[in-house]
C-alpha cells in the first residue's frame, strides 16, 4: 500500500499501480476501486487539509501530476471528448509491447501503437472552472490558513521566475507566443501550402497577434477577479454537475508543457494535411486549449458539491457532523442575533427596524420553486440612503465582511450601458462569455442606485435593467444563446440601496430613518468602527448568517390556522389593507424571523412579531409618502 | 465487394470462384461494437505506405484482392493493389467507357461522406483462422468484409429484393406524393430518377427495417461497407431497367430516418462508425473547402502521368516515375486533380433536448458534395427564425488520429495528446421545419411518445373529470380563478385548423386569444410566466419593453455576410405557440396596431428595406392588462378601465377579469392555499397535482393527433347558442353577439373536445364553451349602468345604454341652443352650466364634450377654444 503522502504526491503512480494489478484480473473494476481509494483517503481525519489547494498556492509551487484541490465554480461546460482509455506502447529497441492506462492523463507515453487491438476509447467531459466569483478576502484567507499542505517550490523553475504569477506580469503571457514563433520558423516552407489567412497572420501581423494573445481572457464572471482558472476533466457522472455549481474538486494536476507545444505544432504542420482544421478558429483554439501554464488541467478523482463556501462551518463531510454543529450553534443564535442587530443598527445610523430587515435579507434563500415561483427570496430595497461620504460603499464593505461572497454593482448610467450582465454564447470561440449575473448561489449582489444619474439607457442598458428585474422577480437569468435564450435558475440575494424608491422591483422596501443629524453624518461615519478583521465577534456573525440559511423550517397546523384567521380578520376590517401579495411577504418575513432566532418552526409569537414589524415598516412608508409628495 | 465500375465479368468471376451454397455456419455473431471501433481506428492509423506495395502488410488477404478488384488495362499490375475491392469509385471508371452505356459508362462519384478511402478488404474468415486455403464449398459463405459480418453478395441481393418488392401502402410522407402506393415504392423512385436525372435515392431506414431487420442491422452497424453495396445494387438495377438513360454520375443511396436516433448528449464511443440520426440547430457553417480526392502527377521528364488517390487525408507522392525511372521527377498538376466539396457545419443541441442547468453541446458535421450549403446558420429568412436542422443521418468518425501520425514522426515530439477529434459525416439532411413553409400542420415535430406514455395519457383522458384535473394542474401555485385556468387550458389545446383558402377566405383562426385584466397583484404575470414555461414555443414579452418591430420582424445587416436579413420578432417566433404579452395596456398604439392582423388573419405582412413578405404568425395571444387607474373601477366598463381600442378587444375570444373578490370564505381559502405553499414539501405538492411534464405531453399529444370535427348535434347546439345570444339583446334593441362570437364558440368547443381526446365535438363541448364564454362575457361585457351583458361594449367600445344617453344629451343640447335664439357664439362653460341646470340627471364634462362633438359632426356648430360658434 502506498504511504500517506504517496497518494498526494504521486496519485498517477497509485492509479497506474492499480491498473497494472488489474491486468491479471480483468474483472476487478479497477476504475471504481481507484476512485474509492482516494475517497477513503480523503475521509480520514483532516486528510483533505493535507492536499494543497490551487486557490491559495501559486501554480508554480505545485508539483505537476500531484493531487491538488480546487474550490471552484463551473463557468462553462465544453463538449465531451473521446480519449485513449487504454493503449499499447511499443519499445522501439526491444519491440516489447506494454499496455498503458490513459485515464487521468492528457498526453500519452511515447511509442504508441496505433494499430493495437487493445486500445479502448473512452469518454470524458471538460468543465471550465473559475474560482468562486465574488468570494470575499476573509474567506480566501481563512481557507488558506486552515490548509496544512506543505509545498516545496518545484526545482524546475528558475528562482527569478518563481514569484511571478501570470496576472502580475503581462510579459509572461507572450511566452507561449514566442515559443510558437520559434517553432514556426523552420517549418515555414510547409506553411505556404496552408490556409492563406493563417499565413498572413503569422507573417504580416505578428505584433497585433502578440497583443491579442497577451489578453488571454480567463472569462471570469466579475471584472477584476484574480486566481487560476482550470479545465477540469470529469470521468464519471458528469450529468450530476450543473452550470454555476460550487465544487471542491480533488484531482490530478496536469500542466505538461507538451500540451501547449502540441497545440502550436498543429498550427504549423497540419494545415496541409487537413485544411478543415482552420475551421477551428484561433479563438476556439485559445479557449479550448490554452497554454497549460496559464490554465492547468485538473483530472477529477473526486468532487464535492459545496452548499456554502464559509470556511468557519464544517465542510459538510458527513451529515451527522453537520447536524451536531447546527445543534450546538442553535442555542447561541438569539444572543448572537442581538449583538448583530446592535452592530447593524449602529451601521445603519441608528435605525433598528432597518437593521432587522437587513438581517432577514442576509439569511434569505430560495428554498423551493413552485412551478415558476421561487419561494423564500427576499430582495430588499433600502431607500433613503444618505448620499454623503460614500455611505453606500461603506455599507457594502461591512456586508462584504459578513458574507462569504458578494458583489458590488454601481448602477451608474455608464455602468448599466456598458457592463455585460447576462452571459452570452460566443459561437466563434465556442464558449459562454460570462456576465456579472453568473454567480454562485447565495451570493450577495449589492446594487447601488444612488449612483444613477439622469440620462438615457441604450439597448444594452435596457437589456441589463430587464435582466436585473427578471433576476429579482423570478430568480432566473436568461442566458443569451444567440438563436434562443436559455433560462438558468439562480439564487442571488439582491440588496438595492437607493435614495427614493428603486426603479427595480423588490420584495420589500424599507426607508432608512437615520437617527443622526445630517450635519453630523460625516463625523459619525468617520467614527463608525469597522470590526477588526479576525475578531471573534465577526466570526460569530459569519457563522450565524450561514447557519440560519441551512436550517429546516416548518409550520404547524395550529399556527397555520391562526395565520389564516388573522388574514381573514385583517381583510374584514379593510380589504384594501392587505392583498395576497402582502400575505406572501408576511409569510416570508415570519419564516426568516423564526430562522434568525434559531427556531425551526413558526410560533405564534414570531408571527405576531412579523406582523408587527411589517406594520411598522408600512406606516413608515405612508409617513414617507406624506413627507415627499412626488414619491410614487 | 467490387468497385461499381468493375466489369460485370469481373464480378461474375468472383461469384464463380466462390459459389454461394446453403448456409451451414453463418457468421452470425457480429463483432462487438467496441472491437469494431478499434478496428476502424487502427485501419486509419496504419502508417502511410510509401509505395503501394506496403499495402500487402495490411490484413487484407491478397488472393481476395486480386479476385475482386477491377482490372485496369492502362496501368501496370502493381497499381492494382492500390485499389482494394472496397475502393469506391475507382478513377478508372471515369476514363473508360462511353456515355449512355449503362453502369460501365456512368462515372461513379466519390463518396467522401463514407470515407471512401478506407481500405477494409474482404477476408475469408476461414483462411484467416487457420491460414489454409478455404475449401471451395464454403468459401463464398464466409467471404465477408474485414471486421464486419457483411457479405457483399447477400447484402446486395437483399437490397435489390427490397427495392423491387417494398410496398408501403400507408405512406403519408410528402416525398411520396404522386406515387402509386400499391406499387413498389422504390422502383417508382428509380423511374423518377431516370426522368429527372438527379442521381440520389433517399431510402427510409424504417422501410428497410420492416422489410429485413437483419439488413437494417448491418446498415446501422457497418454503414461504410453497406451503403456502397447498396449503391452498387441500385445502379445495377437501374441500368438493367433503363439501359439508355444518362446520368451525370451513378446513383447514390442516402438512407435516412434511422431508428437509432441519438441526442447529441448520448453519443458515446460505441457509436463510432455507426449510422446515427441526431437533431440540432446549425450555429455555424464554414466556407466551401475543396478537398483533394485524387492527385494528378506528371513526370517532368517524359510527361508520363499518374493518378494517386487520397489515402487517410494524404497524398503519397510517387518517388520514381514508373515510365522513365527518373527519381523525383513527378509534379502535381492541380487543375487535373480531382477535388470534392466539403463544408464544416457546427450543430448545437436543440434546447428541448437539454437537461436543465447544463449548457448545450456542439458537434462538428462535415457535409460533402451536394449537401454543401444545404443548411445555413440562423437562416433568418425561413419563417422559423432559427433553422432547426432535423435529422442528420450520419456516422461518427474519429479523425483526430490523422494528426497523431505526423507528431510521432517528428523527432522532437515523442508523445501525443490522447484526445481524439470527432466529427460526423453527413449523409442526409432534413430540415424539421421545412414543412412549415408548406403551411401544413407541422406540430408533429418528431415528438415521439412511447407506448407507455400514450397509454397513460389515454387513461387520463378517459377519466370523466379530466378537464377539471388538467385545469387545476395548471399553475397550481396560483389560487382559484378556475374559469380563467380553464380558458387558458382550452387556449393551450386550440381549435381545429380549417382551410378555406380554396374558397378564398383563407385560413380560419384556430387559436384562442385571451386577455386577462384586473387589479395589480392578482398574479396575472405569474400565470403568463407559467404558460410561457409550459409550451414549447412560447414567447414572453412585456408591453412596456416591446416595440412593434420587436414583435414583428426587423431587417438587419448580418455581421458575417453583410447581407440584409430578416430578424423575426416575438410573434413570428411563437408561431404555433403562445405569445404572452404582459402589460398589454402600456403598449404604444403603433405596436398594438400590428396585432390586428396577427390576431385575426394570423399572418404578418412586412415591407421593409426591400423585403416584402408575409410571415405566418399562427400564434395564440395571452395578454394581461392593468386598469388605467391602477385599481379596477367597477363603475366603468372594460373599455373604459383598460383604455384599449375595441377593435383589438373584439379579437379576444375570452376576456377575463381577475379581481380581488373580497369575501371571507374566499379569503380563508386563499390564506390556506398560500400558507400551505410555504410549508408543504415538494412531494406533498406532487401528489396533489399532475406534474408539469405529464401536462406538457398531454397537450402535445392532443395537439398533434386529435383533430375534432363538429358533430350534427353539436352544430345544432352551436346554432341555438348563437341565436340565443343574439336574442338576449334584441329585446332591448342591442346586439349581443356577432359572428366573431360564434367562431369563438366553435373554437372553444373544439378545444374542449381535444381535452377529452375526442375526434368529435359533442354537445357537452358546446355546453362548456357556452358556459365559459358566458362567464367571460359576464365579467367583461357587463354594462355597469344596467347590469346587463352587452356585447357592444366590446365590439363598439360603448354600451347601448351609454349610446342612448349620449343621443339624449345631444338632443337636449341642441334644443337648448335653439332656445337661446340667434346668438352666434356662446361661452363653453356657460353652456355646460345651462345644460346642467336644465337636465335632471348629472351631466359629466366628458358627456358634454361628446355631445358637442356630435353636433360638430352634424356641422351644426364648431368649438374653438372656449367658445362655441353656431354654423348655418
Amino acid at each position: 500500500m502506498p504511504s500517506t503522502h504517496d497518494w498526494i504526491n504521486d496519485p498517477v503512480g497509485v492509479v497506474e499501480g492499480m491498473f497494472a494489478a488489474s491486468q491479471s484480473n480483468p474483472s476487478s473494476g479497477w476504475e471504481a476501486r481507484a476512485v474509492e481509494f482516494f475517497k477513503d483517503r480523503l475521509k480520514e481525519k483532516d486528510a483533505h487539509t493535507l492536499v494543497p489547494s490551487l486557490n491559495d498556492i501559486p501554480m508554480h509551487y505545485l508539483k505537476p501530476n500531484s493531487l491538488v484541490k480546487f474550490r471552484c465554480f463551473i463557468q462553462d461546460m465544453f463538449d465531451p471528448e473521446f480519449y485513449m482509455g487504454v493503449y499499447e506502447t511499443v519499445d522501439p529497441a526491444t519491440q516489447a509491447k506494454t499496455l498503458r492506462c490513459g485515464k487521468y492523463k492528457d498526453v500519452t507515453e511515447c511509442g504508441v501503437d496505433f494499430n493495437s487491438k487493445n486500445t479502448v476509447t473512452a469518454e470524458r467531459q471538460t468543465f471550465y472552472c473559475v474560482p468562486i466569483p465574488g468570494e470575499n478576502p476573509w474567506v480566501k484567507e481563512r481557507y488558506a490558513n486552515s490548509s496544512q499542505a506543505r509545498v516545496v517550490p518545484s526545482t524546475s523553475y528558475v528562482p527569478s521566475r518563481q514569484k511571478r504569477s501570470y496576472e502580475e506580469d503581462d510579459d509572461m503571457d507572450t511566452q507561449p507566443q514566442k515559443q510558437r514563433e520559434a517553432h514556426a520558423g523552420p517549418q515555414s516552407p510547409t506553411e505556404h501550402h496552408g490556409n492563406g489567412d493563417c499565413k498572413r497572420q503569422e507573417t504580416e501581423a505578428p505584433s497585433s497577434q502578440m497583443t491579442s494573445a497577451s489578453h488571454l481572457d480567463l472569462n471570469f464572471p466579475l471584472p477584476g477577479e484574480k486566481g487560476p482558472s482550470c479545465l477540469v476533466k470529469v470521468y464519471e457522472d458528469w450529468d450530476s454537475f450543473k452550470l454555476n455549481d460550487m465544487l471542491e474538486v480533488y484531482g490530478i494536476l496536469s500542466v505538461s508543457p507538451a500540451l501547449s507545444a502540441l497545440a502550436d505544432e498543429k498550427d504549423a504542420s497540419s494545415n496541409l494535411l487537413d485544411p478543415t482544421e482552420s475551421m477551428e478558429t484561433a479563438e476556439e483554439q485559445r479557449v479550448h486549449c490554452p497554454p497549460a501554464s496559464l490554465v492547468p488541467r485538473l483530472h477529477m478523482l473526486y468532487a464535492k458539491q459545496l452548499q456554502h463556501n464559509n470556511p468557519l462551518l464544517p465542510s459538510a463531510a458527513t451529515s451527522e457532523d453537520n447536524s451536531a454543529f447546527l445543534a450546538s450553534t442553535l442555542s447561541e443564535m438569539p444572543s448572537v442575533r442581538e449583538e448583530l442587530l446592535a452592530y447593524l443598527t449602529h451601521v445603519l445610523l441608528g435605525d433598528a427596524l432597518a437593521a432587522e430587515y437587513l438581517i432577514l435579507h442576509l439569511i434569505s434563500n430560495v428554498y423551493v420553486r413552485r412551478d415558476v415561483l421561487p419561494l423564500g427570496k427576499f430582495t430588499l430595497n433600502m431607500s433613503g440612503c444618505p448620499t454623503v461620504a460614500s455611505y453606500t460603499e461603506r455599507l457594502y464593505q461591512i456586508i462584504q465582511q459578513l458574507v462569504p461572497s458578494s458583489h458590488y454593482l454601481g448602477m451608474s448610467l455608464q455602468n448599466m450601458n456598458q457592463i455585460r450582465l447576462v452571459p452570452k454564447k460566443d459561437y466563434v470561440a465556442n464558449r459562454l462569455v460570462s456576465g456579472a449575473l453568473q454567480l454562485a448561489k447565495n451570493t450577495s449582489l449589492y446594487l447601488d442606485e444612488t449612483q444613477l444619474e439622469q440620462g438615457q439607457l441604450d439597448t444594452t442598458g435596457v437589456r441589463n435593467v430587464t435582466a436585473l428585474g427578471n433576476l429579482i422577480s423570478w430568480q432566473k437569468v436568461d442566458y443569451d444563446f444567440n438563436y434562443h435564450q436559455m433560462e438558468f435558475p439562480c439564487n442571488i440575494n439582491v440588496l438595492i440601496a437607493s435614495e427614493g424608491r428603486s426603479l427595480l422591483p423588490s420584495d420589500c422596501q424599507i426607508h432608512l430613518q437615520t437617527q443622526v443629524a445630517p450635519s453630523h453624518l460625516e463625523e459619525y461615519l468617520s467614527t463608525m468602527h469597522m470590526l477588526s478583521q479576525a475578531s471573534s465577534q465577526l466570526n460569530k456573525f459569519r457563522i450565524y448568517l450561514s447557519v440560519a440559511r441551512l436550517l429546516d423550517y416548518s409550520i404547524s397546523d395550529e399556527v397555520t390556522k391562526s395565520v389564516e384567521d388573522d388574514f381573514v380578520d385583517m381583510r374584514k376590517d379593510d380589504p384594501q389593507s392587505i392583498s395576497a401579495e402582502d400575505l406572501h411577504r408576511m409569510l416570508v418575513v415570519a419564516r426568516l424571523l423564526s430562522l434568525s432566532q434559531g427556531q425551526t418552526s413558526l410560533s405564534r409569537d414570531s408571527w405576531l412579531r412579523a406582523k408587527h414589524i411589517e406594520a411598522l415598516r408600512r406606516s413608515r412608508m405612508e409617513q414617507h409618502k406624506c413627507v415627499n409628495g412626488n414619491e410614487p | 465487394m467490387s468497385s461499381p465500375a468493375s466489369t460485370p465479368g469481373g464480378r461474375k468471376r468472383g461469384r464463380n470462384t466462390n459459389p454461394p451454397t446453403p448456409s451451414s455456419e453463418d457468421p452470425t455473431s457480429p463483432p462487438s461494437q467496441r472491437r469494431r471501433g478499434q478496428d476502424s481506428s487502427t485501419g486509419d492509423l496504419m502508417p502511410m505506405p510509401t509505395s503501394p506495395a506496403t499495402d500487402i502488410l495490411s490484413p487484407a488477404a491478397p488472393q481476395d484482392t486480386s479476385l475482386l478488384s477491377s482490372p485496369r488495362p492502362s496501368v501496370p499490375p502493381n497499381e492494382v493493389d492500390m485499389s482494394s475491392p472496397l475502393m469506391y469509385g475507382t478513377p478508372s471508371s471515369r476514363i473508360e467507357g462511353t456515355p449512355r452505356s449503362g453502369v460501365r459508362g456512368t462515372p461513379a462519384r466519390q463518396r467522401p461522406d463514407l470515407g471512401s478511402v478506407r481500405k477494409a478488404p474482404q477476408v475469408d474468415l476461414h483462411s484467416d483462422a487457420d491460414g489454409a486455403v478455404a475449401s471451395e464449398s464454403n468459401a463464398g459463405q464466409r467471404l465477408v468484409i474485414w471486421g464486419t459480418d457483411v457479405n457483399v453478395g447477400t447484402c446486395k441481393e437483399k437490397f435489390q429484393r427490397f427495392l423491387q418488392r417494398f410496398v408501403d401502402p400507408t405512406s403519408t410522407e410528402d416525398e411520396n406524393a404522386g406515387l402509386d402506393l400499391n406499387e413498389p415504392l422504390y422502383m417508382q423512385k428509380l423511374e423518377e430518377i431516370s426522368v429527372v436525372g438527379d442521381p440520389v435515392m433517399n431510402v427510409n431506414c424504417r422501410h428497410v427495417q420492416s422489410f429485413d431487420a437483419e439488413l437494417y442491422r448491418q446498415l446501422t452497424c457497418y454503414p461504410q461497407e453497406v451503403i456502397p453495396t447498396f449503391d452498387m445494387a441500385v445502379n445495377e438495377l437501374f441500368f438493367e431497367r433503363f439501359p439508355d438513360s444518362f446520368l451525370e454520375y451513378q446513383i447514390q443511396v442516402r438512407p435516412y430516418n434511422a431508428v437509432k436516433t441519438k441526442s447529441m448528449r448520448s453519443l458515446n464511443p460505441e457509436d463510432i462508425d455507426q449510422l446515427i440520426t441526431i437533431s440540432g440547430m446549425v450555429i455555424r457553417t464554414s466556407q466551401l473547402i475543396p478537398e483533394m480526392q485524387e492527385a494528378f502527377f506528371q513526370c517532368q521528364v517524359c510527361a508520363y502521368s499518374t493518378r494517386v488517390e487520397v489515402d487517410r487525408g494524404r497524398i503519397a507522392e510517387p518517388a520514381v516515375c514508373r515510365h522513365c525511372n527518373t527519381t523525383h521527377s513527378l509534379a502535381l498538376i492541380h487543375n487535373r486533380s480531382v477535388f470534392s466539396d466539403k463544408q464544416m457545419i457546427k450543430i448545437q443541441e436543440s434546447p428541448e433536448d437539454m437537461p436543465a442547468g447544463q449548457t448545450p453541446h456542439t458537434t462538428i458535421v462535415y457535409a460533402h458534395n451536394d449537401l454543401v450549403d444545404k443548411v445555413q446558420p440562423g437562416d433568418r429568412v425561413v419563417v422559423e427564425g432559427h433553422v432547426v436542422v432535423g435529422s442528420l443521418t450520419a456516422f461518427v468518425i474519429c479523425a483526430g488520429i490523422y494528426r497523431a501520425v505526423p507528431m510521432r514522426v517528428n523527432p522532437r515530439q515523442s508523445n501525443v495528446k490522447s484526445v481524439y477529434k470527432t466529427h460526423i459525416d453527413a449523409i442526409h439532411f432534413r430540415k424539421t421545419d421545412e414543412k412549415r413553409l408548406h403551411g401544413l400542420d407541422e406540430e408533429a415535430e418528431q415528438k415521439l411518445f412511447t407506448e407507455d406514455r400514450v397509454q397513460t395519457l389515454k387513461e387520463l383522458a378517459a377519466k370523466p373529470d379530466v378537464y377539471e384535473r388538467l385545469s387545476s394542474a395548471l399553475a397550481p401555485s396560483i389560487y382559484e380563478h378556475e374559469d380563467i385556468k380553464k380558458g387558458i387550458l382550452l387556449q393551450l389545446f386550440g381549435g381545429t385548423r380549417k382551410d378555406f383558402s380554396q374558397t378564398g377566405r383563407g385560413n380560419f383562426r384556430a387559436e384562442v386569444n385571451i386577455l386577462l385584466c384586473g387589479d395589480p397583484g392578482t398574479s396575472k404575470s405569474q400565470l403568463l410566466q407559467y404558460v410561457y414555461n409550459l409550451v414549447p414555443r412560447g414567447q414572453y414579452t412585456s408591453g412596456k419593453g416591446s416595440s412593434a418591430v420587436g414583435l414583428t420582424a426587423y431587417v438587419m445587416k448580418d455581421p458575417e455576410t453583410r447581407q440584409l436579413v430578416l430578424q423575426t420578432g416575438a410573434l413570428v417566433l411563437s408561431d404555433n405557440g403562445i405569445c404572452c404579452i404582459d402589460e398589454f395596456d402600456k403598449m404604444s398604439d403603433n405596436t398594438r396596431s400590428v396585432l390586428h392582423e396577427v390576431m385575426e388573419q394570423q399572418t404578418l405582412s412586412i415591407a421593409k428595406a426591400g423585403i416584402i413578405c408575409q410571415l405566418n404568425a399562427r400564434t395564440a395571444v395571452l395578454a394581461a392588462a392593468n386598469p388605467v387607474e391602477s385599481q379596477w373601477n367597477p363603475k366603468k366598463t372594460t373599455i373604459e378601465n383598460i383604455q384599449l381600442p375595441h377593435t383589438l378587444l373584439s379579437r379576444f375570444d375570452l376576456i377575463f377579469l381577475m379581481l380581488d373578490p373580497q369575501d371571507e370564505a374566499y379569503d380563508r381559502r386563499l390564506a390556506h392555499h398560500l400558507v400551505s405553499l410555504y410549508y408543504q414539501t415538494e412531494e406533498q405538492m406532487e401528489e396533489e397535482f399532475l406534474d408539469m411534464a405529464v401536462l406538457k405531453d398531454y397537450i402535445a399529444y392532443a395537439r398533434t393527433y386529435i383533430n375534432p370535427r363538429l358533430s350534427e348535434e353539436a352544430s345544432q347546439a352551436l346554432i341555438e347558442a348563437y341565436v340565443d345570444m343574439r336574442k338576449i339583446g334584441s329585446g332591448r334593441g342591442m346586439v349581443s353577439a356577432y359572428p366573431r362570437q360564434l367562431e369563438s364558440l366553435i373554437r372553444l368547443a373544439e378545444a374542449h373536445a381535444k381535452v377529452r381526446f375526442s375526434e368529435k365535438v359533442e354537445t357537452i363541448d358546446v355546453e362548456e364553451a357556452k358556459r365559459l364564454h358566458r362567464e367571460a362575457l359576464k365579467q367583461s361585457a357587463t354594462d355597469p349602468r344596467t347590469g346587463f351583458v352587452d356585447i357592444s361594449i366590446l365590439t363598439t367600445g360603448m354600451s347601448a345604454t351609454a349610446r342612448k344617453r349620449k343621443e339624449e344629451v345631444t338632443q337636449a343640447l341642441k334644443k337648448l341652443i335653439q332656445a337661446k335664439g340667434k346668438t352666434p357664439a356662446m361661452k363653453y362653460q356657460q353652456l355646460l352650466d345651462d345644460l346642467r341646470g336644465q337636465s335632471e340627471t348629472a351631466i359629466t364634462k366628458e358627456l358634454f364634450d361628446e355631445a358637442l362633438r356630435a353636433l360638430a359632426d352634424e356641422d351644426y356648430l364648431t368649438v374653438t377654444g372656449k367658445t362655441v360658434r353656431l354654423l348655418a
